[in-house]
């Protein structure tokens, strides 16, 4: 007779579980583990729409270009600016109809399909104990002795890598090839992702991590840790935002609506500064962590449009293999 | 053996897994293909410290195993083991090891500086050989350590009996076993750093440390040119399968005779003797523990305030071990002849990239590939554990049949009484080593998970990729300890049950 209650119970609540809609948003690996935004982002979007938001984790354009119309992804999540082009290009996406206005990002955002969350700006990272007279200054750093040494990411299989050849193109244009060169003897190594630059900096290998501006705020709010700081150059920094974004075929587009109004909405926002370690795209500065608001920003922000940064991809790209490879 | 037609199902069940999803992705792809002057210098690269990773560790493993076999001290068994360590660690771990002793800030450079010496940089070729070395010198000794277990005691002892000098005994005992044994051990690392993708890039310095794995991350990841991708993975598998086929044709056939499977005794052995084998071994030692000491020491002390969901990862990933375990010991058995270990080596050919991505494809249009993440790693850990199951398992099934099947079929054994009363005592080592391998090497494989893994069914070695993504070094740093302490307690635990009641103990 129990295991009937407990039967009856089950089929029940499933039946249950199976009258509440569910909203598939594919987003990357560190959105949605529980170290990131996603766990909280869920519970606060559920509170409000009566439904089940399930974050599936991978390659988030890869695997919607494999799966093309056929995807059950109904929003997408952590898509990045330099990649845009490709994923416009699948014709996969709808307009997200959300107001822009309120955005409040360092430049105008006019995209009518990708909708920024966060954005922070790529920057070296160094320790002001082991380095206290680090370079202020693009030019300064190609000036520095040889002995100053970098880990960088590969541009071939990381995106802030990726960025890092961008931001060195915006600076120095045609001369990026001589640039690389004139780092080159600096670079300790290039790794396959961001994780591994970072970790090998932590453990003291390197003096200089390319990563983001907002990085140090990870170590003064959970660390207490004020020795970590981003190098901020004149020159500018190339400016690196995330995207979310609506599958055009969803089944669920009441709900893919309501989840990107949802994240202009300053309940998702207030959850990205200390979730994603990354500034909030539509929150005003006051408004922010008090150890963001005092996080030093560049004040001239580097940008290639989609267009550009597709043109430019390969040229940089191979600019940058040459150079180090001599 | 097992009967032809279970060996034929096996062998096409496993050459299938692997040749569908490449040409499901070549299937997918556009006209053009890319292969430019970027792809060649990493063609050529990839080749080389391959061929170099795996002389070095084949070479290097000679003198080490043959110190092992004929040392023995207290502690000998738990050195073996730990020995072993470095091969099943994940990458990324063991790399950050490495760099605690020979990086800029390391302890081999603090003690150079500390004489006055100018320190030594682990970055470039050097440093991709010292780390493909590292992971393995532990797998060729292995290897070659099972050769010498298996020379017969007869052989030793008439050697013993006869006088005979090193340099003979070397000529006449050692040599033949030696030459059976490393064009294979050879092959196998040789495959394994061919796919050097992280490792090689990080520890190379840069783009001059490209290798074919990180075009085809590249052709996947970014540029989504299937095409470029699809004809990397078949470059890769082509160079794995030739160089496969060239070592068992090297190989050659068995001479070392039939013995009585007696152990071999321990001889009194001249003092400078036991002082190089000490010394060879302690070396190893310092090599292949002193990085995980430390890696332990740094790590250990956060393992208790790891959270649940890192503990529940460790459990899926334990299960998904031991099945995958299973699934391969059930292809091993079949598949160990000459055939079955070419075959079995496309297993660790392909691209895990290509084999995940191809996979996808094939399974897409009938389930959602989140729900079936878990069992497809389970099916591919075990298909890449496979050479080094049948590495282990070959040489000695192979033996085994040579010197007992005129005895059995004159007793008229069937086919289980000699599974059973002539096989399976004598592949306990082995079969026991072969599953410690399979069980942690899953433990330790990022594999296919990570490319279409759900967050909520996250293994143990993703879970230190999350946490290291999102800052969290040290409990990444204590993740990787309760890693290190479950694969080497599933292959401790496999290792010691082969050994246990095997003949020779």
């Amino acid at each position: 007779m129990k295991n009937l209650t407990f039967a009856a119970g089950l089929l029940t609540a499933s039946a249950a579980l199976a009258d509440t809609p569910v909203l598939t948003v594919y987003a990357p690996d560190y959105f949605a583990s529980e170290w990131g935004p996603g766990p909280s982002i869920e519970a606060a979007f559920e509170a409000s729409c009566d439904c089940d938001l399930q974050f599936k984790t991978g390659d988030v354009l890869g695997r919607i270009i494999l799966e093309g119309t056929r995807t059950d992804a109904d929003a997408v999540i952590g898509l990045n600016t330099d990649i845009t082009k490709k994923a416009r290009e699948t014709g996969l996406f709808a307009p997200h109809g959300q107001d822009v206005a309120k955005l409040t990002l360092p430049l105008d955002w006019t995209d009518e399909v990708f909708l920024p969350f966060n954005y922070s700006h790529t920057a070296f990272i160094y320790n002001t104990e082991s380095l206290p007279n680090a370079p202020q200054s693009f030019d300064e750093l190609l000036a520095a002795d040889d002995s100053l040494s970098l880990v960088i990411q590969d541009p071939r299989s990381s995106i802030s890598g990726l960025a890092l050849v961008l931001w060195v193109k915006s600076v120095y244009g045609d001369r990026a090839e001589s640039v690389w060169e004139q780092l080159a003897p600096k670079i300790l190594t290039v790794t396959k992702g961001w994780s591994e630059s970072y970790g090998l900096f932590t453990d003291g290998e390197a003096d200089m991590v390319l990563s983001y501006t907002t990085s140090p705020a990870y170590h003064i709010v959970a660390e207490g840790d004020l020795t970590k700081k981003a190098a901020i150059f004149p020159e500018g920094h190339y400016f690196m935002v995330e995207l979310a974004a609506k599958i055009a075929g969803t089944d669920n587009p009441e709900l893919a609506d309501a989840f990107l109004a949802f994240i202009l909405t300053d309940t998702f926002q207030n959850l990205i500064p200390t979730g994603n370690w990354s500034l909030p795209a539509a929150l005003p500065v006051p408004e922010w962590p008090e150890a963001f608001q005092e996080l030093p920003l560049p004040e001239k922000v580097l940008f290639y449009s989609e267009d550009e940064a597709a043109d430019l991809r390969a040229e940089t790209i191979e600019e940058w293999r040459r150079a180090l490879s001599k | 053996m097992a009967p032809r037609a279970v060996q034929i199902i096996a062998g096409a069940a496993l050459a299938a897994f692997v040749i569908a999803p490449l040409s499901a992705v070549w299937a997918k792809a556009g006209p053009a293909v890319r292969f430019g002057p970027a792809e060649w210098a990493a063609l050529r690269f990839t080749l080389l410290q391959a061929a170099l990773s795996a002389a070095l560790s084949v070479l290097l493993a000679i003198p080490l195993a043959r110190a092992l076999a004929r040392s023995r001290f207290w502690g000998r068994d738990v050195t073996i083991m730990l020995l072993g360590a470095p091969f099943i660690l994940p990458v990324i771990v063991a790399v950050l090891g490495l760099i605690a002793i020979f990086g800029q800030n390391g302890l081999l450079n603090d003690g150079l500086r500390a004489l006055g010496f100018e320190p030594l940089s682990i970055y470039g070729l050097q440093g991709v050989l010292l780390a493909h070395v590292f992971f393995n010198l532990p797998l060729a000794t292995r290897m070659i350590l099972l050769g010498w277990m298996s020379l017969p005691s007869e052989r030793i002892r008439l050697g013993q009996s006869l006088g005979l000098g090193a340099m003979a005994r070397f000529y006449l005992i050692e040599w033949p076993m030696i030459r059976r044994i490393l064009p294979s051990a050879f092959a196998v690392i040789f495959v394994i750093c061919l796919s050097s993708f992280a490792v090689a890039l990080t520890l190379g310095g840069g783009p001059k440390a490209t290798t074919i794995e990180l075009a085809i991350y590249q052709a996947f990841r970014f540029e989504f040119d299937f095409a470029t991708a699809a004809l990397l993975g078949l470059v890769q598998l082509f160079l794995s399968v030739s160089a496969a086929g060239v070592a068992l044709w090297l190989a050659g056939h068995d001479r070392l005779g039939i013995g009585l499977d007696r152990p071999a005794p321990a001889a009194r052995r001249p003092l400078s003797e036991r002082c190089i084998d000490a010394g060879v071994i302690l070396g190893a030692m310092l090599f292949l523990i002193l990085p995980l000491a430390l890696l332990f020491i740094k790590g250990a002390a956060g393992v208790p305030d790891l959270g649940a969901p890192v503990w529940f990862a460790a459990l899926r990933s334990l299960a998904l071990a031991l099945g995958a375990t299973l699934l391969c010991l059930c292809f091993a058995l079949p598949l160990a002849t000459r055939w079955g270990e070419l075959i079995a080596t496309l297993g660790i050919a392909v691209s895990p990239l290509v084999l995940g991505t191809g996979l996808f494809l094939i399974v897409r249009p009938y389930v959602n590939p989140f729900d079936v993440a878990l069992g497809v790693t389970l099916c591919v850990n075990a298909l890449m554990s496979l050479p080094f199951a049948l590495r282990i398992l070959r040489p000695e099934v192979q033996a085994v049949e040579q010197n007992f099947s005129h005895l059995s079929a004159a007793l008229g054994l069937g086919a289980w009484g000699w599974f059973r009363w002539v096989m399976l005592p004598r592949l306990r080592r082995p079969l026991g080593f072969a599953a410690g391998l399979t069980a942690a090497l899953s433990m330790g494989d990022l594999g296919v998970i990570a490319l279409f893994g759900d967050a909520e069914w996250a293994t143990l070695p993703l879970k230190i990729y999350q946490l290291m993504g999102s800052y969290r070094m040290d409990q990444a740093a204590a993740a990787a300890v309760l890693l290190l302490a479950l694969s080497l307690g599933l292959f401790w635990l496999f290792d010691r049950v082969g050994r246990y009641g095997a003949q020779d103990q």
